[in-house]
């Protein structure tokens, strides 16, 4: 068991950097976005992962149980993941703005077409 | 629009479900897992699915965007109210045992109008978002 | 065999970013995504966070892959194969993952019962909730009462974001069309 203790916690690591990797090699708008949603993901997991206690019941009071996860965690990312749908549209609705101006989504391409203006 | 038969059959009946499992997760929230947020988000794809499948024309005779665009304010409005009116009461801010007699009364009130104002706001703004997105695509 | 499910889920999902990371074709990264959406939905569900499960599903799942296919079909496909071979990006990535690696060292262990975090406030919203409030899921009532400030910021954020692709992309682009007509 003590083996596995940080093992969330490596792979929502690993996570987080395949979200930033993404970030900032690919030049495809819209696969940026996807990564800063993994990005995004990986903290909501990070967050769960603390949140749990071994043996412990969902956080719904109830007679007979004593041990529940720690709700406080569920709560900040319960309303994280509906606001990172919200500004993932916003920051999607800018791509397509892009796409309509430049006729591209390609992020070199937009530089190269900025520099020529 | 889509022409399978099959998936237009399905969505038509499952739609309704969709809609009335939106309705039990917002007010059935207090004692379940549910609430607002996720009552909302259920409720807006109810409608993302009749959009995808039916088409947006459908969607707009059904539920024109003039409906959608004021509940994207109203649901904000009344979670900011219920505050108000505690403060009226001379409580603190969004203190809901200023809404009734009893606190424990209070509370049930405050909770489910602020889970209301939540479930409109987010329903209303991802139908409107996806509405935006279709808009473009025609 | 909750710890056998999680490890299991958490491998699934570092194997569906690896594909997203390697796939050109934009839409099988959407398609990656929402089904890494629903894995975490299903480690939610492991780890006993019911609510955060739930609306992940609908929302990671559902809603955000429409809004990106959506997208993908305003824009296009395929993303073009990049010009040069990347090794700058590898190489931040890595120094930066170990850093966050040596940092794990010093978190409590997975589940420990013992760690800060399950003793400060969070000890009363359990205790001294069905005093204060009366409600069982606790869940609901930390959003919608203990903490209503941050959920109405929360709320406003939504709102402000739904008026931003409102303003960006225009809802009346229809109506428009047919007057050019």
């Amino acid at each position: 068991m003590d083996t596995f203790g940080l093992f969330n916690y490596w792979v929502v690591v690993f996570l987080m950097m395949t979200g930033f990797y993404v970030v900032i090699a690919s030049s495809n708008l819209v696969k940026k976005i996807v990564g800063l949603n993994l990005f995004q993901a990986s903290v909501f997991i990070l967050y769960i992962s603390m949140s749990s206690v071994k043996g412990g019941s969902a956080p719904i009071l109830e007679e007979g149980v004593t041990l529940y996860s720690n709700p406080l965690p569920h709560v900040l990312i319960l309303t994280a993941i509906v606001v990172s749908v919200a500004t993932t549209a916003l920051g999607l609705a800018i791509v397509v703005r892009i796409r309509e101006a430049y006729g591209t989504v390609e992020e070199d391409e937009i530089h190269r077409q900025d520099e020529s203006l | 629009m889509i022409q399978n038969p099959v998936l237009r059959v399905v969505s038509k009946l499952i739609i309704p479900l969709i809609l009335l499992f939106a309705l039990y997760v917002q007010f059935h929230g207090d004692y379940g897992p549910g609430g607002g947020f996720q009552a909302g988000v259920l409720f807006a794809s109810g409608f993302i699915l009749y959009a995808m499948v039916f088409g947006t024309r459908a969607v707009h005779k059904v539920a024109p965007l003039w409906i959608w665009r004021p509940l994207v304010a109203t649901g904000l409005f009344l979670f900011i109210g219920v505050g108000f009116v505690s403060l009226l009461f001379g409580k603190p801010y969004l203190d809901y045992d200023a809404l009734a007699q009893e606190p424990l009364v209070g509370q049930h009130i405050g909770v489910f109008l602020v889970e209301l104002g939540i479930g409109i706001t987010v329903a209303a703004v991802m139908i409107v978002i996806f509405l935006a997105f279709a808009g473009r695509n025609q | 065999m909750t710890e056998l499910l999680n490890v299991v889920l958490l491998g699934f999902l570092a194997l569906t970013a690896l594909a997203a990371i390697r796939l050109r074709d934009l839409f099988a990264v959407v398609m990656m995504f929402s089904i890494f959406s629903l894995l975490s939905a299903s480690l939610f569900v492991v780890m006993g966070a019911v609510d955060v499960a739930f609306t992940e599903a609908a929302v990671g799942a559902g809603v955000s892959t429409v809004l990106m296919l959506e997208t993908l079909s305003l824009t296009v496909r395929r993303e073009r194969p990049p010009a040069h071979r990347k090794l700058l990006p590898l190489l931040v990535v890595t120094v930066t993952g170990a850093a966050l690696i040596y940092g794990t060292f010093d978190m409590p262990k997975f589940g420990d019962p013992n760690a800060p975090i399950h003793h400060h406030v969070v000890t009363r919203y359990i205790e001294a909730s069905p005093q204060e409030i009366g409600i069982p899921n606790v869940v609901t009532e930390v959003l919608a009462s203990y903490r209503g400030f941050d959920t109405l910021g929360e709320l406003a954020v939504i709102f402000t974001a739904g008026v931003g692709v409102m303003a960006l992309l225009g809802t009346r682009s229809r109506r428009r069309k047919e007057n050019r007509r």
